[in-house]
Parts: C-alpha cells; structure tokens; sequence
C-alpha cells in the first residue's frame, strides 16, 4: 500500500513531446483513472509509472522512494494489460503464480494466494486451463488474478477493458469495482472512455495533448468543468456550445445566441461575467439533459425557448431532439411523451442554473 | 427453341448449383494434376534408387527391365551393414549433425531473441546482415575457408584439415545465419507485452528467454532444429573439400569416395547406401511434421 506522487513529469520520444508535464498525487488507496483521447499521453504516463519507459524529465515517486531508475521488477507494481497478455504456455494457475515463483515464494504460501485471488475473482474453476481455452472475460480476470497475487503496492490497469464487448465492459467494469473496494490497493487506471472513468474513479485525471487539463472526483468534473475540453469530454451525449454574445440589458447582463434567442443572467454570474462584456468569442455552454420540454410551471433560472426539431431519436426512456440554433447543432433530452416531431415547433426549456459561460481563445470555463 | 427460352427459375437455380459444382470440380482435377505430376517428380528417384538397392552388380549391368527387380537381393543392404567404413561414416554423420545442432540452436537462440527484442545500436542492421550472411553460397566459402585452415595451420601449428569435427565448426556458418533469421521472426511475433508482463513480474532477460520465449516458440525451434539437421547431414561440399581420409569421412562425402573405385559404380550399394542415409531425416520429419509446418506458417502470417 503506498501514494504515488508525479512531478513534473516529461516524456520525449526523440523530438517528439508525448507528456509535457504532469504533477499528480495520488493517495494510499485511491482509484485515480486517467481519461483522454487517443496521443494524449495517458498510457505513456502510466508506464512511465510501471518503469516500461524512460522518464525525459522530473521523478515518480512509489511510496517513500524516487523510483525513476528502479527496474519494473523491484517497484513493487502489477499491470494489467489491454490484451491480457498472458503466457499461453502456461495454465492459468501458472500465470497467475509466475512472479511469486520467481521470487521463490514457498509453494504453500503461493497455493493460498491464487486460491484466495480465484476466489475474489470466481475463477476458481478456470485453474487448470490454458489461457485459448478461456473467452475474453475469463482472460481478463485472470489477467487481474495475476495482478492481485502479487499483493503490490499499486495496480495499473492500461485500458483493461476495450478489448471486450460492450455488455462484458459493463459486467467487468463492476468486477474491477468490487475487487478494489474488496482488496483496497492504490490503482491507476487508464482509458479513453469517459463512462469508464467516471463509474470507477474516487478522482478522474482528465489529459489532453500531454497535459493534465483538470483532476477532480468524477461528478465535480461533470458539474464545474474548468476547461471547453473537460466540459465536451466528460458526458454522453457531449455538451453543447453555442457561440454567443454578452450584452447589456436593463441593468444585467444577457446572453444573445442569434436567432432571436436570448437569455438572462443571473445575479450572482453577472459579476462574474461583466469582465468579458467586449468578448467577442463567448460559447454558451449547455448540457443536453438541462434543455427539456416545457412543464406547468417554471423554476427560477429556467427559461422557455422555441425550436425547430430536425432529427429526433427514441432511446425509450429519453428522447433526443436535435435542432439548429444559428447553424450548430444542438441536442436536448426530453421526456418521450412530450410528442416532439421533426419539423414541428417545440417549446424547450433550458435550465441556465447550470448553464457554462466558456472563453473560446482560452478555453477556460469562466 | 421455345423450351430453352421457357426454363423455369427453380431449374436455372439448380443449374447454377451445378455449374458451381462443376466449378470445384475443374479446380479439384486440375489440382491432382499438379500434385499428381508432383508426386511423380518427387518420388521416381527414390523408388528408382530403392528398386536399384535390390539388384545385384550383375543385374545392374544386365540389359533387362530397369523398372523391374527380377532376382531381388538384400545383399546390398546387408554389406553396407556390416561394412565397418560405412558405419563409422554413419557415426561421424550422427555425431557431427547433433552437436551442430545443439551448438546452433545455443547461438541462434539468444542471438534472435537479442536482434529481437534488446533494442540496441545497430540491432536492426545487424539482424540484415545475419540474413546476408546466408545468402553466400558455400562454393563460394570453401576456398577462402581452406585459405584460413592454412593460415592456421601456418601460425598455430594446428591442422584443420581432415578431421570430422573440423565440420563441427563450419556447418553453423550455413546453420545459425538461417535459423537466428527465422527466430527472429518467431519471436517478433510474440505480442510485445507478454515481454512487459514478465518484466514486471520480476522475471530478468535470461528468465524471459527460458520461461516464456522458448515455450511459446517452441514450433519456430522445432523448424530451425530441423532445418540445422538435415543442413549438416546432408551438405556433400564441404566435408568432400576438407576431410580426405576414409576414417574422417561423413556419409554424403564417403558414399561417393569408397563405393566408386575409380570407374567402377557399385550402383545397388550406392543406392542402398543413399537410402539408408535418407533415413534418419525422413523419420525425424515424419515426427515432427506438424510443428515444422506451424512453425514455418506462423513466422509467414505474423511476420
């Protein structure tokens, strides 16, 4: 059990930057995920923790030690792979007991780890084949098993689970969940899928472009985004920005997103917001679930807007509604009964108490 | 004519079905032509030899059938066996053929997983240049090779030439280029994170080698062992070229030096001779047939 610290962390392959500074704490115990599109350096990150690849710049810290030129073999990590990697020769009792044999662990104290390890993992059964013989849940599972034996200090995981159908994600996904609240070691880890990220991480670490954009447990990340990237990243479907003006309006402020849209301020944003009153690049940020059909009554901070439906698609318990708001496509979740038709005009509601004012020069959240 | 335009449609369907048969047909005959005109490539030399192993010296020469055995004799067969030179060539063969094996497999292994895996300067270029290697033909080696047994001989006072074991030595020159190549490929197709697994699970290079890239590419070594054996048993260049006296001899070289007396062909053991040289390789083939062939498909697709 122990905290990894990143600071300052660079990787270079040749010229080229892979992650040009990362400064990360993670605690004892905690289930930090790294999300990112593909190249933004999130794998690098993670083996460059495992000691799979040189550190360019600053140090890892595992527990008490720099461990920047300590080999794999003595940091006391395990990792699980994308593609399971699995020694085929070997039967899975084999796998899963190969670095304890190798660090000559009594044959009796190895039998009780894989058992215990099988048995947290239901594969108690599967001992005695070979990795072909197994399908690709199994693998994973066993790939896990060989990670839990080794009772290290932290677990890495590199995108465990794309190589799985999406049911099995969803099943596995729980698994990894349950077998960290049940072995409760420091994990790491790594994918691109933001759903991923935010069911399994105590903290998501969200990366772009070799960067950390913002760190923060998954529903402080959903709610206050720092940056446009985080906002558009996190959340399914993805967050719509309208570009916008801010102008004076009787004293406030308003929002003017064309097409003879606009909405109000409110009090406490205001103040915020004036700064940027000569803006010219402002994006009216707003998430499709807070733009929904017209109800009896109004909340403080909803207001009412008319569109246009072009596509409209039932998921049964939510439907999309897609429509155009000066030429961007803008999406809104509402309730399946609201009888919302393509080329029928919809009122909509948009909740603007959690609406995102964003800098699109800068790309922070305001 | 008014029947031919009027075919209803389930029968043009069968029709198609039996053109589609007829399809596969012509392709499957075509096939057992080839294989047919292949097998009868392939096999008429050694039928010959064997129907010629049969004979006496005195049918040999007869004018009769060639194709045909009229007073079959074991006698042939039966010289060779208790005919001491013979035997001590068989030896030198077997002895010669396991240890350039063994050594081979000792050199080619590590080297293939080092080009393979240890990325170091150069490691590309030299994994080429191993390949290269093989590809110069050993007419071309054995005068310069005979020039440094001289020049050995010259400076150390110690005689290369005519001694068995000396084929020990230049064998792996033809074996290790071709068998460090197709490792190489054997092993490149191993996943590259089976190699991490392992590094993380504390194995060391040497642990990594033995445990997990020997067994999982044990088809690839099975091929390259059975490429080095039949390389050593049956190269006729270099043992005619550096081993002179009987005693020294591997089969392919005295089977031509003691069974033609000047112009006298000793055609029936000759052939008796050949086939029963042919044996061990064929028997080892015959064993492990299926893990050359897996070998040798795997390094194709993967490579």
């Amino acid at each position: 059990m122990a905290n990894v610290t990143l600071r300052s962390l660079v990787k270079h392959y040749d010229e080229t930057p892979a992650v040009r500074g990362i400064d990360l704490n993670i605690a004892d115990k905690e289930f930090v995920v790294l999300v990112g599109p593909s190249g933004c350096g999130k794998t690098t990150t993670l083996r460059m923790i495992a000691g799979l690849e040189d550190i360019t710049e600053g140090d890892v810290v595992i527990g008490e030690h720099v461990v920047n030129d300590v080999p794999p073999k003595d940091r006391d990590i395990a990792m699980v792979f994308q593609n399971y990697a699995l020694y085929p020769h070997m039967t899975v009792y084999e796998n899963m007991s190969f670095g304890l044999r190798l660090k000559k662990v009594s044959k009796e104290e190895i039998a009780r780890r894989v058992e215990n390890a099988a048995r947290i993992l239901s594969i108690t059964e599967l001992l005695d084949r070979k990795p072909k013989q197994l399908s690709g849940g199994q693998r994973q599972r066993v790939a896990m098993g060989r990670a839990i034996v080794r009772d290290p200090k932290v677990f890495l995981f590199d995108e465990p689970l794309s190589n799985l159908d999406a049911k099995l994600r969803v099943q596995m996904r729980t698994e990894i969940k349950k077998v960290h609240q049940k072995v409760r070691t420091t994990t790491v880890y790594v994918t691109h899928d933001q759903v991923e990220a935010m069911t399994l991480a105590d903290r998501v670490v969200v990366m772009n472009a070799g960067r950390i954009e913002q760190v923060g447990a998954p529903n402080d990340l959903y709610h206050s985004p720092a940056t446009k990237f985080v906002a558009g990243f996190i959340g399914s479907p993805a967050m719509n920005f309208i570009p916008c003006g801010l102008e004076e309006a009787g004293g406030g402020l308003r929002l003017n997103l064309g097409g003879g849209i606009m909405f109000p301020v409110s009090e406490e944003r205001s103040a915020r917001y004036r700064p940027y009153l000569s803006s010219k690049r402002l994006l009216f940020g707003l998430r499709p679930e807070d733009a929904f059909e017209q109800r009896p009554h109004l909340e403080p901070g909803q207001h009412a807007f008319e569109v246009v439906p072009e596509v409209v698609e039932p998921l049964g318990m939510e439907t999309l509604v897609f429509f155009a708001i000066g030429g961007v496509e803008i999406c809104a979740r509402v309730n399946p009964d609201c009888g919302a038709r393509p080329g029928a005009p919809l009122k909509l509601v948009a909740d603007l108490r959690h609406m995102h004012l964003i800098d699109d020069d800068s790309g922070r959240v305001l | 004519m008014a029947s031919v335009i009027g075919v209803d449609p389930a029968q043009a369907g069968t029709a198609r079905a039996g053109s589609m048969r007829g399809d596969r047909r012509r392709a499957l005959i075509w096939s057992y032509v080839f294989l047919c005109m292949f097998v009868v490539f392939f096999l008429t030399p050694p039928l010959y030899m064997f129907i010629t192993s049969l004979k006496s010296s005195a049918e040999v020469g007869a004018i009769t059938n060639p194709w045909w055995v009229y007073h079959p004799t074991l006698d042939n067969y039966l010289a060779l066996l208790t005919s001491e030179q013979y035997l001590t060539f068989f030896r030198n063969s077997a002895a010669v053929s396991v240890i350039v094996v063994v050594l081979t497999m000792l050199i080619s292994v590590p080297a293939a997983f080092a080009l393979a895996r240890m990325k170091f300067w150069g490691s590309a270029t030299l994994a080429t240049g191993v390949f290269l290697t093989y590809l110069i033909p050993e007419t071309l080696l054995f005068i310069p090779l005979f020039k440094i047994f001289a020049f050995f001989n010259d400076t150390f006072g110690i005689s290369l030439i005519n001694h068995w074991w000396v084929l020990v030595f230049i064998y792996p020159t033809l074996t290790v280029p071709f068998c460090t190549w197709i490792m190489i490929g054997y092993f490149a197709s191993i996943p590259k994170e089976l190699d991490e697994a392992a590094l993380i699970d504390g194995a060391g290079y040497f642990q990594m080698l033995t445990k997990i890239f020997i067994p999982v590419a044990l088809p690839g070594i099975i091929a390259a062992t059975i490429f080095a054996f039949t390389v050593s048993w049956a190269d006729f260049l270099y043992p005619m070229a550096f081993t002179t006296s009987a005693d020294q001899m591997v089969l392919p070289a005295g089977i031509v030096s003691i069974l033609i007396k000047g112009d006298v062909y000793n055609w029936g053991q000759i052939m008796a001779a050949c086939l029963l040289g042919a044996a061990p390789p064929l028997i080892i083939y015959a064993f492990l047939m299926d893990y050359y062939i897996a070998g040798l498909t795997a390094g194709a697709t993967k490579g």
